[in-house]
């Protein structure tokens, strides 16, 4: 009797294959991207980048530059906050129109409501564009309306968190036990008031956690904000690394990544009160 | 007759929770005084009417073939940079995992970890300013940027699955006499490999949102030529641009959450 050791991997073909349409997909991503990792050896680019990172050890902590870090931050945090107040502003009646909890126009076996429902989708679409043009997007827009500063990033931040607030609101009180306001609204009761004795009871909580856990993004997204000139940190971080102040750059990093932090741990202890 | 009432006892007073409350409420109204922001400035006729000009600049978008062949290779770039950046990120993550899932020891492990979550504390816009700088203008820029923050988040990700999995079969194949290499090779990573694969497709879908706006600090794609237009001050192409981002964005919504019903109509 013979036993034949099979020594080729009978799947090779079908892994050159693959290997070679990864190739072909590869190629052209390369070229796009205009991929050249020389550029990360080449001793001019070192130069620039090694001068840079000296600096940053130490860190700026003259008291000037200090008084301003410490000064751009409460910035950010008042970024954040009145941006999600905004927020809400804008989410509250756009959540309320679209759930379908609270919808007048689905009771009943007909459903000739054109008019509600050309205006829950338009709602829908409005929300779509509010929350799906990145929050950065609508800063450097709005920059150019109302110069750089603060009031661009809040509002920013008011646009495209209403966008997302407004989406999940509407998830969680379809998802939320319905029924209480789907009785009240079936018994001849306002919308309005079937929100606040049949919904809100339930879902109070998940609503006031979610706003607080958005806010605590809001605070990531106006630190980058400050990028494109939309006040705080990121724009004091934007005109230092303009100057290759490196050791002002790691000062703020450094705060940045503090404040990051002192946000976590303050949506955390405010969410759990809530629980 | 009596049925049984469901009584709820009132919820008890909590001080505590009104104190919350009340300084939650007092530092937003803190944050606009701060900020010299009146909410009722904003919806003055002046204000508005700015507004409304400023958005009138933008309209008819600006679609003819030549920039809309711009548009596309911008889409594309944008999308090439997001994957490379990701492709390149899973495999150094994969090369991290071993030491942050604690293979090589508790000081590998301590070390790989600060590293892990030091790549991925830092925003990934902070990363792109940093690599302009390290290699210049232009989407190279771009795909280090995201590679970097990816690396952070899919290097723990990736230890944590290799942490969780179990160890049977491949100290099956240990006792059988086979090395440490194949053992990981057949034995482990064939269980890990569907979980690496769907939280890498989920990081590639949050990196092509973030490939769009890493252009504004030079970094190439979508990004670059939005910021670049509006310098310029042509609202027509910056417009067409935004819309591009906007229907880019909706897809790839659209596309995940596609892929995300049918992976769970798939386990059931």
């Amino acid at each position: 009797m013979q036993t034949s050791i099979i020594s080729r991997d009978p799947a090779t073909p079908y892994r050159l294959m693959g290997l070679l349409l990864a190739i072909a997909i590869l190629w052209p991503m390369l070229q796009l991207t205009q991929f050249e990792p020389k550029l990360l050896i080449d001793p001019n680019n070192i130069q620039v980048m090694g001068d840079f990172l000296v600096q940053f050890f130490p860190p700026n902590i003259e008291a000037t530059f200090l008084s301003l870090v410490i000064k751009a931050t409460v910035e950010t945090l008042a970024m954040a906050t009145a941006g999600i107040a905004l927020a809400m502003v804008i989410a509250v009646p756009l959540g309320l129109i679209i759930s379908y909890s609270l919808s007048i126009s689905r009771i009943g076996p007909t459903s000739d409501h054109q008019f509600a429902q050309s205006i829950r989708f338009l709602a829908r679409s409005l929300m779509l564009v509010l929350r799906g043009i990145p929050e950065i997007v609508w800063a450097l827009l709005l920059v150019r309306v109302f110069g750089l500063g603060a009031i661009a990033g809040v509002l920013a931040i008011a646009i495209t968190y209403g966008g997302m607030l407004a989406k999940v609101y509407s998830e969680i009180l379809e998802s939320g036990n319905t029924l209480p306001a789907r009785a009240l609204i079936l018994s001849g009761s306002n919308r309005i008031a079937a929100f606040l004795y049949g919904l809100l009871p339930g879902s109070a909580q998940e609503l006031a956690s979610y706003t607080v856990y958005r806010w605590e993004c809001a605070v990531r997204a106006s630190v980058v904000m400050g990028f494109v000139g939309a006040g705080g940190l990121g724009q004091l971080m934007d005109q230092s690394m303009k100057m290759l102040n490196g050791g002002e750059v790691s000062t703020i990093l450094v705060v940045f990544l503090g404040l990051v932090l002192l946000a976590d741990y303050i949506s955390l202890i405010i969410r759990k009160q809530l629980a | 007759m009596s049925t049984p009432i469901n009584i709820q006892p009132a919820r008890q007073f909590c001080l505590k929770c009104l104190l919350t409350l009340l300084i939650v409420f007092g530092l937003t109204i803190a944050s606009f005084i701060y900020l010299a922001l009146n909410p009722a400035n904003l919806f003055t006729l002046e204000a508005l009417k700015n507004i409304t000009e400023f958005i009138g600049r933008f309209f008819p978008p600006d679609l003819s073939p030549d920039f809309l062949d711009k548009i596309w290779h911008g889409v594309l770039q944008t999308l090439a940079i997001s994957a490379l950046a990701t492709l390149i990120a899973a495999i150094f993550s994969l090369g991290l995992s071993l030491p942050v899932s604690g293979r090589f020891g508790p000081t590998a492990k301590g070390i790989t970890r600060f590293i892990c979550n030091f790549l991925r504390s830092v925003p990934e816009l902070v990363w792109a300013a940093l690599m302009v700088l390290a290699v210049g203008l232009g989407p190279f820029a771009g795909t280090l940027a995201l590679m970097l923050h990816t690396t952070g988040v899919l290097g723990r990700l990736f230890g944590e699955s290799l942490e969780n999995h179990p160890t049977v079969s491949s100290n099956a194949l240990m006792l059988n006499g086979s090395g440490r290499v194949t053992s990981f090779l057949y034995g482990t990573l064939p269980g890990i490999a569907p979980q690496l694969l769907s939280y890498s497709l989920y990081r590639w879908e949050m990196n092509i949102r973030m490939a769009t706006i890493l252009g504004f600090v030079g970094a190439g794609g979508l990004g670059q030529m939005l910021y670049y237009e509006l310098s310029l001050l042509r609202e027509a192409q910056a417009s067409t641009v935004i819309m591009a981002m906007l229907v880019l964005v909706i897809f790839v919504d659209f596309v995940s959450n596609k892929l995300r019903r049918i992976q769970m109509h798939n386990q059931g």
